[in-house]
Protein backbone atom coordinates (compact mmCIF):
# COMPACT_ATOMS: atom_id res chain seq x y z
CA UNK A 1 0.00 0.00 0.00
CA UNK A 2 1.22 3.55 -0.74
CA UNK A 3 0.80 6.54 1.57
CA UNK A 4 1.35 10.26 0.99
CA UNK A 5 1.94 11.97 4.34
CA UNK A 6 2.69 15.48 5.59
CA UNK A 7 4.61 16.39 8.75
CA UNK A 8 3.98 16.70 11.65
CA UNK A 9 2.62 13.15 11.84
CA UNK A 10 -0.23 12.08 14.12
CA UNK A 11 -0.21 8.81 16.02
CA UNK A 12 -3.27 7.72 13.99
CA UNK A 13 -1.32 8.17 10.74
CA UNK A 14 1.64 6.24 12.10
CA UNK A 15 -0.52 3.32 13.27
CA UNK A 16 -2.01 2.96 9.77
CA UNK A 17 1.44 2.19 8.31
CA UNK A 18 2.33 -1.49 7.92
CA UNK A 19 5.75 -3.03 7.29
CA UNK A 20 6.32 -3.21 3.54
CA UNK A 21 4.13 -0.19 2.72
CA UNK A 22 5.60 2.64 0.62
CA UNK A 23 5.60 6.24 1.94
CA UNK A 24 6.09 9.61 0.20
CA UNK A 25 6.59 12.39 2.72
CA UNK A 26 6.20 16.17 2.51
CA UNK A 27 6.74 18.95 5.04
CA UNK A 28 9.49 19.86 7.49
CA UNK A 29 12.03 17.19 8.50
CA UNK A 30 15.28 17.43 10.49
CA UNK A 31 18.58 15.71 9.68
CA UNK A 32 20.57 14.28 12.60
CA UNK A 33 23.43 11.80 12.77
CA UNK A 34 26.19 10.79 15.20
CA UNK A 35 27.27 14.10 16.75
CA UNK A 36 23.76 15.64 16.81
CA UNK A 37 22.52 12.57 18.69
CA UNK A 38 25.35 12.95 21.19
CA UNK A 39 23.71 16.32 22.00
CA UNK A 40 20.19 14.94 22.21
CA UNK A 41 19.49 16.82 25.45
CA UNK A 42 19.52 20.13 23.53
CA UNK A 43 16.95 19.13 20.89
CA UNK A 44 13.86 20.15 22.88
CA UNK A 45 15.08 23.76 22.96
CA UNK A 46 15.84 23.83 19.23
CA UNK A 47 13.07 22.15 17.28
CA UNK A 48 9.35 21.28 17.65
CA UNK A 49 9.46 17.53 18.30
CA UNK A 50 5.79 16.51 18.65
CA UNK A 51 5.05 14.45 15.53
CA UNK A 52 8.45 15.35 14.09
CA UNK A 53 10.41 13.33 11.52
CA UNK A 54 14.17 12.81 11.97
CA UNK A 55 16.35 11.92 8.96
CA UNK A 56 19.63 10.05 9.54
CA UNK A 57 21.52 12.02 6.90
CA UNK A 58 24.71 14.01 6.56
CA UNK A 59 23.94 16.02 3.44
CA UNK A 60 26.32 17.40 0.84
CA UNK A 61 25.40 21.08 0.48
CA UNK A 62 26.80 23.97 -1.50
CA UNK A 63 25.80 27.61 -1.01
CA UNK A 64 22.51 26.59 0.62
CA UNK A 65 21.61 24.13 -2.17
CA UNK A 66 21.14 20.43 -1.51
CA UNK A 67 23.62 18.65 -3.81
CA UNK A 68 23.20 15.08 -2.54
CA UNK A 69 21.33 13.89 0.54
CA UNK A 70 20.68 10.17 0.87
CA UNK A 71 20.48 8.32 4.20
CA UNK A 72 23.37 7.26 6.44
CA UNK A 73 23.56 3.94 8.35
CA UNK A 74 21.01 4.14 11.17
CA UNK A 75 22.60 1.37 13.24
CA UNK A 76 25.05 3.87 14.78
CA UNK A 77 22.11 5.85 16.19
CA UNK A 78 20.09 2.82 17.37
CA UNK A 79 21.16 3.34 21.00
CA UNK A 80 19.29 6.68 21.04
CA UNK A 81 16.04 5.43 19.44
CA UNK A 82 14.12 5.11 22.68
CA UNK A 83 15.02 8.65 23.85
CA UNK A 84 14.25 10.12 20.41
CA UNK A 85 10.78 8.55 20.40
CA UNK A 86 10.23 9.73 24.00
CA UNK A 87 10.71 13.30 22.72
CA UNK A 88 7.66 12.93 20.45
CA UNK A 89 9.34 11.94 17.16
CA UNK A 90 6.96 9.73 15.13
CA UNK A 91 9.17 8.70 12.21
CA UNK A 92 12.87 8.06 11.78
CA UNK A 93 14.23 7.88 8.24
CA UNK A 94 17.49 6.13 7.43
CA UNK A 95 19.01 2.99 5.97
CA UNK A 96 19.89 -0.40 7.39
CA UNK A 97 17.42 -0.33 10.28
CA UNK A 98 17.54 0.19 14.06
CA UNK A 99 18.57 -3.14 15.61
CA UNK A 100 16.67 -3.81 18.81
CA UNK A 101 14.41 -0.75 18.50
CA UNK A 102 11.14 -2.37 17.34
CA UNK A 103 9.80 -2.54 20.91
CA UNK A 104 10.40 1.11 21.70
CA UNK A 105 8.73 2.14 18.41
CA UNK A 106 5.65 0.01 19.17
CA UNK A 107 2.44 2.07 19.20
CA UNK A 108 4.41 5.31 18.78
CA UNK A 109 6.67 5.58 15.74
CA UNK A 110 7.88 3.98 12.51
CA UNK A 111 11.22 3.56 10.78
CA UNK A 112 11.27 4.46 7.10
CA UNK A 113 14.01 3.21 4.74
CA UNK A 114 15.10 5.61 2.00
CA UNK A 115 17.09 3.81 -0.73
CA UNK A 116 20.74 3.95 0.35
CA UNK A 117 23.14 5.79 -1.93
CA UNK A 118 20.34 7.64 -3.72
CA UNK A 119 21.56 11.10 -2.73
CA UNK A 120 21.10 12.66 -6.17
CA UNK A 121 17.41 11.69 -6.25
CA UNK A 122 16.91 13.01 -2.70
CA UNK A 123 18.46 16.36 -3.63
CA UNK A 124 15.51 17.04 -5.94
CA UNK A 125 13.05 16.32 -3.09
CA UNK A 126 14.65 18.45 -0.33
CA UNK A 127 15.27 22.15 0.28
CA UNK A 128 17.27 23.67 3.18
CA UNK A 129 15.24 25.95 5.50
CA UNK A 130 17.61 26.36 8.44
CA UNK A 131 20.24 24.77 10.64
CA UNK A 132 21.02 24.04 14.30
CA UNK A 133 24.23 22.95 16.08
CA UNK A 134 26.07 24.50 13.12
CA UNK A 135 29.43 24.17 14.87
CA UNK A 136 29.26 20.44 14.04
CA UNK A 137 29.89 21.10 10.34
CA UNK A 138 28.16 20.10 7.13
CA UNK A 139 27.70 16.38 7.71
CA UNK A 140 26.91 16.48 11.43
CA UNK A 141 24.72 19.60 11.96
CA UNK A 142 20.95 19.42 12.26
CA UNK A 143 19.50 20.73 8.98
CA UNK A 144 15.87 21.79 8.86
CA UNK A 145 14.63 20.76 5.42
CA UNK A 146 11.39 21.04 3.46
CA UNK A 147 10.57 17.70 1.86
CA UNK A 148 8.50 17.52 -1.30
CA UNK A 149 7.31 13.94 -1.84
CA UNK A 150 10.46 12.47 -0.31
CA UNK A 151 10.55 8.82 -1.37
CA UNK A 152 9.96 6.09 -2.18
CA UNK A 153 10.51 4.97 1.42
CA UNK A 154 9.70 1.51 2.74
CA UNK A 155 8.05 1.11 6.15
CA UNK A 156 10.81 -1.19 7.40
CA UNK A 157 9.88 -1.21 11.11
CA UNK A 158 6.23 -0.48 11.81
CA UNK A 159 4.51 0.60 15.05
CA UNK A 160 3.10 -2.91 15.52
CA UNK A 161 6.41 -4.63 16.29
CA UNK A 162 7.27 -5.88 12.79
CA UNK A 163 10.92 -5.36 11.71
CA UNK A 164 11.67 -6.38 8.11
CA UNK A 165 15.47 -6.30 8.65
CA UNK A 166 15.18 -8.68 11.60
CA UNK A 167 13.06 -11.05 9.51
CA UNK A 168 15.60 -10.96 6.65
CA UNK A 169 18.56 -11.52 9.05
CA UNK A 170 16.83 -14.42 10.78
CA UNK A 171 16.06 -16.07 7.43
CA UNK A 172 19.69 -15.55 6.28
CA UNK A 173 20.95 -17.23 9.48
CA UNK A 174 18.67 -20.22 8.82
CA UNK A 175 19.92 -20.47 5.23
CA UNK A 176 23.53 -20.33 6.48
CA UNK A 177 22.89 -23.50 8.48
CA UNK A 178 21.62 -25.37 5.39
CA UNK B 1 55.23 15.26 -17.06
CA UNK B 2 53.61 18.48 -15.88
CA UNK B 3 52.30 18.85 -12.35
CA UNK B 4 49.23 20.82 -13.47
CA UNK B 5 48.25 17.92 -15.75
CA UNK B 6 48.38 15.52 -12.79
CA UNK B 7 46.19 17.87 -10.72
CA UNK B 8 43.65 18.30 -13.56
CA UNK B 9 43.60 14.55 -14.26
CA UNK B 10 43.00 13.87 -10.58
CA UNK B 11 40.08 16.34 -10.35
CA UNK B 12 38.53 14.87 -13.51
CA UNK B 13 38.85 11.26 -12.34
CA UNK B 14 37.17 12.18 -9.04
CA UNK B 15 34.39 14.13 -10.77
CA UNK B 16 33.72 11.26 -13.19
CA UNK B 17 33.77 8.66 -10.41
CA UNK B 18 31.45 10.63 -8.12
CA UNK B 19 28.80 11.49 -10.72
CA UNK B 20 28.65 8.41 -12.97
CA UNK B 21 29.17 4.67 -12.63
CA UNK B 22 31.26 2.48 -14.93
CA UNK B 23 28.80 1.27 -17.63
CA UNK B 24 29.36 -2.38 -16.66
CA UNK B 25 28.21 -1.63 -13.09
CA UNK B 26 24.98 -0.03 -14.32
CA UNK B 27 24.49 -3.02 -16.68
CA UNK B 28 24.79 -5.43 -13.75
CA UNK B 29 22.20 -3.44 -11.74
CA UNK B 30 19.85 -3.38 -14.75
CA UNK B 31 20.21 -7.16 -15.22
CA UNK B 32 19.54 -7.69 -11.51
CA UNK B 33 16.41 -5.52 -11.78
CA UNK B 34 15.18 -7.61 -14.75
CA UNK B 35 15.71 -10.87 -12.81
CA UNK B 36 14.49 -9.75 -9.36
CA UNK B 37 11.39 -11.51 -8.05
CA UNK B 38 10.75 -9.58 -4.81
CA UNK B 39 8.56 -6.46 -5.06
CA UNK B 40 10.35 -4.35 -2.39
CA UNK B 41 13.71 -5.34 -3.89
CA UNK B 42 12.44 -4.29 -7.30
CA UNK B 43 11.34 -0.91 -5.90
CA UNK B 44 14.83 -0.35 -4.44
CA UNK B 45 16.60 -1.38 -7.66
CA UNK B 46 14.35 0.96 -9.68
CA UNK B 47 15.16 3.79 -7.23
CA UNK B 48 18.89 3.08 -7.67
CA UNK B 49 18.62 3.20 -11.48
CA UNK B 50 16.65 6.47 -11.28
CA UNK B 51 19.34 7.90 -8.98
CA UNK B 52 22.09 6.97 -11.46
CA UNK B 53 20.09 8.81 -14.14
CA UNK B 54 19.50 11.86 -11.90
CA UNK B 55 23.19 12.12 -10.98
CA UNK B 56 24.40 11.81 -14.57
CA UNK B 57 21.91 14.27 -16.05
CA UNK B 58 22.50 16.95 -13.39
CA UNK B 59 26.22 16.29 -12.84
CA UNK B 60 25.64 15.59 -9.13
CA UNK B 61 27.41 13.12 -6.84
CA UNK B 62 25.44 9.85 -6.79
CA UNK B 63 25.69 9.67 -2.99
CA UNK B 64 26.13 12.39 -0.36
CA UNK B 65 28.88 10.23 1.13
CA UNK B 66 31.46 11.15 -1.48
CA UNK B 67 33.83 8.92 0.50
CA UNK B 68 37.49 9.08 1.33
CA UNK B 69 39.80 9.65 -1.64
CA UNK B 70 41.46 6.35 -2.57
CA UNK B 71 43.60 6.21 -5.71
CA UNK B 72 45.17 3.32 -7.57
CA UNK B 73 48.29 4.68 -9.24
CA UNK B 74 50.08 2.93 -12.10
CA UNK B 75 53.41 4.70 -12.46
CA UNK B 76 55.52 4.12 -15.58
CA UNK B 77 59.11 3.26 -14.68
CA UNK B 78 60.31 5.80 -17.26
CA UNK B 79 57.90 8.55 -16.21
CA UNK B 80 59.65 11.88 -15.74
CA UNK B 81 58.38 13.30 -12.43
CA UNK B 82 60.21 16.27 -10.92
CA UNK B 83 57.54 17.05 -8.33
CA UNK B 84 55.83 15.27 -5.44
CA UNK B 85 53.10 13.02 -6.83
CA UNK B 86 51.49 12.79 -3.38
CA UNK B 87 51.23 16.59 -3.10
CA UNK B 88 49.85 16.97 -6.63
CA UNK B 89 47.14 14.39 -5.87
CA UNK B 90 46.32 16.11 -2.56
CA UNK B 91 45.90 19.38 -4.48
CA UNK B 92 43.57 17.58 -6.88
CA UNK B 93 41.49 16.34 -3.94
CA UNK B 94 41.31 19.84 -2.43
CA UNK B 95 40.16 21.28 -5.76
CA UNK B 96 37.63 18.50 -6.34
CA UNK B 97 36.22 19.10 -2.85
CA UNK B 98 35.36 22.67 -3.91
CA UNK B 99 34.50 22.07 -7.55
CA UNK B 100 32.56 18.76 -7.77
CA UNK B 101 31.78 19.43 -4.83
CA UNK B 102 32.65 16.69 -2.32
CA UNK B 103 31.50 16.49 1.30
CA UNK B 104 34.44 17.11 3.66
CA UNK B 105 34.77 13.68 5.31
CA UNK B 106 38.36 13.44 6.59
CA UNK B 107 38.67 13.87 10.36
CA UNK B 108 41.39 13.23 12.94
CA UNK B 109 40.64 9.83 14.53
CA UNK B 110 40.94 11.15 18.10
CA UNK B 111 39.95 14.83 18.10
CA UNK B 112 37.42 14.17 15.27
CA UNK B 113 38.35 17.61 13.89
CA UNK B 114 37.53 17.79 10.16
CA UNK B 115 40.34 19.00 7.88
CA UNK B 116 37.64 20.53 5.67
CA UNK B 117 39.19 19.47 2.36
CA UNK B 118 39.37 15.64 2.46
CA UNK B 119 43.17 15.65 2.87
CA UNK B 120 45.44 15.15 5.86
CA UNK B 121 47.83 12.51 7.20
CA UNK B 122 47.36 9.39 5.06
CA UNK B 123 44.76 11.08 2.84
CA UNK B 124 44.47 10.68 -0.06
CA UNK B 125 45.16 6.95 0.32
CA UNK B 126 47.38 5.60 -2.46
CA UNK B 127 47.83 2.10 -3.85
CA UNK B 128 50.89 2.29 -6.10
CA UNK B 129 52.18 -0.14 -8.72
CA UNK B 130 55.13 0.34 -11.06
CA UNK B 131 54.50 -0.55 -14.72
CA UNK B 132 56.34 -0.26 -18.05
CA UNK B 133 56.32 3.01 -19.96
CA UNK B 134 56.32 6.76 -19.34
CA UNK B 135 52.67 7.38 -18.40
CA UNK B 136 50.84 7.79 -15.12
CA UNK B 137 47.41 6.23 -14.64
CA UNK B 138 45.19 7.61 -11.85
CA UNK B 139 42.15 5.54 -10.88
CA UNK B 140 39.86 7.24 -8.37
CA UNK B 141 38.04 4.79 -6.07
CA UNK B 142 36.17 7.04 -3.61
CA UNK B 143 35.12 4.83 -0.68
CA UNK B 144 32.09 5.59 1.49
CA UNK B 145 31.88 4.74 5.18
CA UNK B 146 28.59 2.84 5.01
CA UNK B 147 30.26 -0.02 3.19
CA UNK B 148 33.78 0.41 4.61
CA UNK B 149 32.42 0.19 8.19
CA UNK B 150 30.91 -3.22 7.45
CA UNK B 151 34.23 -4.63 6.20
CA UNK B 152 35.99 -7.18 8.42
CA UNK B 153 39.30 -9.00 8.82
CA UNK B 154 40.10 -12.16 10.77
CA UNK B 155 43.12 -14.34 11.51
CA UNK B 156 41.44 -17.72 11.17
CA UNK B 157 42.72 -21.07 12.34
CA UNK B 158 44.23 -22.82 9.27
CA UNK B 159 41.63 -25.59 9.61
CA UNK B 160 38.74 -23.07 9.38
CA UNK B 161 36.83 -22.53 6.15
CA UNK B 162 37.60 -19.00 4.86
CA UNK B 163 34.77 -19.13 2.31
CA UNK B 164 32.27 -19.80 5.12
CA UNK B 165 33.71 -16.73 6.89
CA UNK B 166 33.07 -14.56 3.79
CA UNK B 167 29.45 -15.72 3.38
CA UNK B 168 28.82 -15.30 7.13
CA UNK B 169 30.27 -11.76 7.03
CA UNK B 170 27.78 -10.80 4.34
CA UNK B 171 24.92 -12.50 6.20
CA UNK B 172 25.67 -10.59 9.38
CA UNK B 173 26.92 -7.23 8.07
CA UNK B 174 26.01 -6.94 4.40
CA UNK B 175 22.55 -5.45 4.91
CA UNK B 176 24.07 -2.23 6.27
CA UNK B 177 26.57 -1.80 3.44
CA UNK B 178 24.00 -0.69 0.81
CA UNK B 179 23.52 -3.93 -1.12
CA UNK B 180 23.55 -5.16 -3.83
CA UNK B 181 27.23 -5.41 -2.98
CA UNK B 182 30.59 -5.91 -4.57
CA UNK B 183 32.51 -8.14 -2.17
CA UNK B 184 36.30 -7.83 -2.26
CA UNK B 185 38.06 -10.75 -0.58
CA UNK B 186 41.72 -10.80 0.48
CA UNK B 187 42.83 -14.33 1.21
CA UNK B 188 46.20 -15.12 2.74
CA UNK B 189 49.29 -12.92 3.02
CA UNK B 190 50.02 -11.08 6.27
CA UNK B 191 47.52 -9.33 8.57
CA UNK B 192 47.81 -5.99 6.75
CA UNK B 193 48.39 -7.73 3.42
CA UNK B 194 45.00 -9.47 3.51
CA UNK B 195 43.23 -6.13 4.04
CA UNK B 196 45.21 -4.54 1.20
CA UNK B 197 44.35 -7.46 -1.09
CA UNK B 198 40.65 -7.08 -0.30
CA UNK B 199 40.79 -3.43 -1.40
CA UNK B 200 42.72 -4.38 -4.56
CA UNK B 201 40.00 -6.95 -5.28
CA UNK B 202 37.56 -4.05 -5.71
CA UNK B 203 39.75 -2.74 -8.53
CA UNK B 204 39.33 -5.99 -10.44
CA UNK B 205 35.58 -6.50 -10.18
CA UNK B 206 33.59 -8.47 -11.11
CA UNK B 207 35.22 -11.85 -10.58
CA UNK B 208 34.51 -14.74 -12.91
CA UNK B 209 36.48 -17.73 -11.59
CA UNK B 210 34.56 -20.83 -10.45
CA UNK B 211 35.45 -19.97 -6.82
CA UNK B 212 34.19 -16.38 -7.19
CA UNK B 213 30.99 -17.45 -8.92
CA UNK B 214 30.36 -20.07 -6.21
CA UNK B 215 30.77 -17.40 -3.51
CA UNK B 216 28.45 -15.06 -5.44
CA UNK B 217 25.78 -17.78 -5.61
CA UNK B 218 26.10 -18.62 -1.91
CA UNK B 219 25.83 -14.92 -0.97
CA UNK B 220 22.79 -14.37 -3.19
CA UNK B 221 21.07 -17.44 -1.71
CA UNK B 222 21.04 -15.66 1.69
CA UNK B 223 18.13 -13.45 0.58
CA UNK B 224 19.52 -10.27 2.20
CA UNK B 225 18.43 -8.34 -0.89
CA UNK B 226 18.82 -4.70 -1.93
CA UNK B 227 19.21 -2.46 1.17
CA UNK B 228 18.89 -5.51 3.44
CA UNK B 229 15.10 -5.63 2.96
CA UNK B 230 15.04 -9.06 1.30
CA UNK B 231 15.23 -10.27 -2.30
CA UNK B 232 17.24 -12.27 -4.79
CA UNK B 233 19.99 -9.67 -5.37
CA UNK B 234 22.47 -9.39 -2.49
CA UNK B 235 25.72 -9.13 -4.44
CA UNK B 236 26.60 -8.19 -8.01
CA UNK B 237 30.21 -9.35 -7.90
CA UNK B 238 32.77 -11.18 -5.77
CA UNK B 239 36.51 -10.97 -6.42
CA UNK B 240 39.13 -12.96 -4.51
CA UNK B 241 42.79 -11.91 -4.40
CA UNK B 242 45.21 -14.43 -2.94
CA UNK B 243 48.71 -14.43 -1.48
CA UNK B 244 50.76 -17.12 0.23
CA UNK B 245 50.40 -17.13 4.00
CA UNK B 246 52.32 -18.67 6.91
CA UNK B 247 51.66 -22.36 7.47
CA UNK B 248 50.26 -21.45 10.90
CA UNK B 249 48.05 -18.58 9.59
CA UNK B 250 44.89 -18.02 7.59
CA UNK B 251 44.22 -14.29 7.24
CA UNK B 252 40.98 -13.35 5.44
CA UNK B 253 39.63 -9.86 4.80
CA UNK B 254 36.28 -8.85 3.35
CA UNK B 255 36.07 -5.33 1.92
CA UNK B 256 32.42 -4.50 1.32
CA UNK B 257 31.55 -2.15 -1.51
CA UNK B 258 28.07 -0.71 -2.03
CA UNK B 259 26.12 -0.89 -5.31
CA UNK B 260 27.70 2.48 -6.20
CA UNK B 261 31.05 0.99 -7.23
CA UNK B 262 32.50 4.38 -8.13
CA UNK B 263 35.64 4.21 -10.25
CA UNK B 264 37.17 6.34 -13.00
CA UNK B 265 40.63 6.51 -14.59
CA UNK B 266 42.67 9.39 -16.04
CA UNK B 267 45.95 8.95 -17.91
CA UNK B 268 48.76 11.53 -17.77
CA UNK B 269 51.51 11.51 -20.37
CA UNK B 270 54.37 13.82 -21.33
CA UNK B 271 52.09 15.89 -23.59
CA UNK B 272 48.96 16.16 -21.45
CA UNK B 273 46.21 14.09 -19.92
CA UNK B 274 42.99 12.31 -20.90
CA UNK B 275 40.14 10.50 -19.21
CA UNK B 276 38.99 7.08 -20.40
Amino acid sequence: MEHRLRTPLTSEEVLLLRAGDIVWLSGTIYTARDKAHARLSSWRDLIPLEGAVIYHCGPLLSGGDVISAGPTTSGRMARYASQVVDLGVRAIIGKGGLPGAADCLRGRAVYLAYPGGCGASASGQLRVKGSFLSDLGMAESIWEMEADDLGPMVVAIDAHGRDLYEEVRTRAQERLKC
Amino acid sequence: MRREDVVEACVSALRRAETTLPPWVEDLIRSARDAEGDSLALSNLEAILENIQAAASRGLPLCQDTGLPVFHILLGRKADLDFSLEEALAEGVRRATLEVPLRPNAVDPLSRINSGDNTGPGMPALIVDLVDGRDLSITALPKGAGSENMSVIAMLNPVDDPLEFVVRAVAERGGNACPPLFVGVGLGGTFDGAAALSKRALLRMPGSSPLELELLERINSLGIGPMGLGGDTTALGVKVERACCHTASLPVAVNMQCWAHRMATSIVGEDGWSIA
